[in-house]
């Protein structure tokens, strides 16, 4: 039985590989694509509002609350005005993945000690360059962080993109489910979801690197 | 003291006319009505109580807090009429928590001005090698390490030569020393008064401990509630000379022997060479300080004056060390005192 699972699995591996590799690569690009808006927005937002008390609780709070509305509904909400496909899914994902980054900017700009920021402008230099060259280079690996929790969340949200035709694993681990019974049900559901396991993995090992190349030794600890 | 008119005047000269600041919503002035004219090339320590305005008159020279009203000038120019930016890249500013930046190394620490006023690479590499030779740290050694890895004293070294990097005329410090160990604090002073020996920098000093106002002022303010400046002089007058009680409670007990530590033994009027007993003997250029300290050791016999060369020039005893403080400044004051 066992063997007889396995070498039919292999088959199906083998005969679909290019369909797999497909979604897979659909799935990584769909990601990586929200992940950079979430990424310039997110910090875009955390920048503007570190530094004032209201717009910051706003704007976390804001952020909390969306995250507690249920993927399948915000997507199905979205199908009226962005139709299906790509577009609901990149937007959809962008907008979970806001709030880790907002939080984490926040985060890390809150933890610049003032005394960096006060010598910063002591020496002449303005809120800008400050802003640049000083207090994002050093909340810069706490950002990271976000942006790397906001990359495991969109990993699992993306399967479920699917449903308004997006790209990706999700595609295979409904096709499966909606088949129960047939011959490849399980294979599909199976190979979605060890899928999206595999990408996810391999894109945390990604952020390790990109940690360590991005980072100043300064503070590393 | 006297020798700032015989030093090079590298400083600028700075004037302070009526500043004041008012929070909002506060009653009063936090700075009220501070007029200074600090020389060129001077030393000005401000010492004073927290929460004096000690520190925001200071930060209000470089506009880090900007005066409600009236005015100063760097060399006549006035400064609120200045760009914030440009004015701050030709004041040196070092507070006490350093703020070096922990993610570049020492030697982009310190290029961080002279990049701002765009020097060229070799330039600004020459002038951190030179800054790093002049507050003792080997570059090949420290110009490429981040601040994590100095200890605090080198941390504020580095944040000295930061200061002065693009030689500026005016330096701004803020309890550069406070935080740290008793020991690394004497010797960053006397580095630093070495340092300023050579450089004449006009430079404010804000502190709150007196003896390192002593210790390193050409002229101590000192300063009470609302900024207000109760005395303004030389060490050496405001220990001899207390305006008022507000300044002999900060002058604090022993204050004839903070005085004794401003004056060098070849002040005062040896005696006859002595026999050197045991190992007891003190440098001419000695502090009448360290003398005494050695007096106590000696059981009150006289002890030998050595010159640079260890050879025997004369003695000291208790006597003749009260008669230089008897004769400094202000004879009228001590002489109701002495028989």
């Amino acid at each position: 039985m066992n063997n007889s699972f396995f070498s039919d699995f292999g088959l199906f591996l083998t005969k679909r590989s290019a369909d797999i590799a497909e979604s897979a690569a659909e799935h990584l690009v769909v990601v990586l694509v929200s992940l950079l808006i979430a990424t310039v927005v997110g910090v875009g937002i955390g920048v503007l509002v570190w530094n004032r008390p209201i717009a910051r609780s706003l704007s976390i709070a804001g952020a909390g609350v969306g995250l507690t509305i249920p993927s399948m509904a915000l997507l199905a909400l979205l199908i009226p005005v962005l139709g299906l496909g790509w577009v609901p899914t990149i937007a959809g994902l962008a907008f979970y993945a806001l709030l880790p980054i907002i939080r984490n900017t926040v985060v890390g700009l809150s933890e610049v000690p003032p005394a960096v920021s006060e010598s910063a402008q002591g020496m002449g230099m303005g809120p800008v360059r400050t802003l640049f060259r000083v207090q994002l280079p050093m909340a810069w690996p706490v950002v990271l962080t976000g942006v790397r929790v906001s990359a495991q969340l969109s990993m699992g949200i993306a399967a479920i993109a699917a449903y308004v035709g997006g790209p990706g694993l999700g595609e295979m681990i409904f096709k499966g489910l909606s088949s129960l019974g047939s011959k490849n049900a399980l294979n599909y559901a199976l190979v979605g979801t060890v899928g999206v396991i595999l990408l996810a993995l391999l894109l945390d090992a990604a952020f390790v690197l990109i940690r360590r190349l991005t980072t100043s030794r300064g503070l590393r600890v | 003291m006297s020798e700032t008119n015989s030093r090079p005047a590298a400083g600028a000269r700075i004037v302070l006319r009526d500043v004041t600041k008012t929070y909002p919503g506060q009653a009063g002035p936090a700075v009220d009505s501070f007029s200074m004219d600090i020389a060129p090339g001077e030393l000005i320590m401000f010492v004073g109580p927290s929460g004096c305005g000690k520190t925001t008159t200071m930060k209000m020279i470089n506009r880090i807090i900007e005066p409600t009203s009236g005015s100063i000038t760097i060399d006549g120019e006035d400064v609120l009429s200045l760009d914030p930016n440009e004015l701050r890249r030709r004041i040196g500013y070092v507070i006490q928590q350093i703020g070096l930046f922990p993610h570049m190394t020492i030697a982009e620490n310190i290029s961080v001005v002279p990049k701002l006023l765009s020097w060229d690479k070799k330039r600004t590499r020459d002038r951190v090698e030179e800054l790093l030779a002049v507050v003792e740290l080997d570059p090949k050694t420290y110009a490429a390490r981040y601040p994590r890895q100095l200890s605090g004293g080198q941390q504020q070294r580095v944040g000295v030569a930061r200061a002065l990097a693009a030689d500026p005329p005016v330096m701004l410090m803020d309890e550069p020393f406070g935080a740290t160990d008793p020991i690394t604090r004497e010797k960053l002073q006397t580095e630093f008064l070495r340092l300023q020996e050579k450089l004449s920098k006009t430079i404010v000093f804000v502190t709150h401990d007196f003896d390192e106002a002593v210790r390193l002022g050409d002229r101590i303010a000192v300063l009470s509630e609302r900024s207000q400046i109760e005395q303004f002089d030389t060490p050496a007058n405001i220990l001899a000379n207390p305006a008022n009680d507000y300044v002999s409670q900060f002058v604090g007990h022993g204050a004839a022997l903070k005085r004794l530590g401003l004056i060098p033994v070849n002040q005062a009027t040896l005696g006859p060479a002595v026999p050197v007993r045991g190992a007891i003997e003190v440098g001419i250029n000695d502090s009448l300080r360290n003398a005494l300290d050695l007096l106590v050791l000696s059981g009150g016999t006289p002890v030998a004056v050595v010159d640079a060369h260890g050879r025997v020039v004369g003695s000291i005893d208790i006597e003749r060390i009260s008669a230089v403080l008897g004769a400094e400044i202000v004879p009228s004051a001590l002489t109701g005192a002495r028989p």
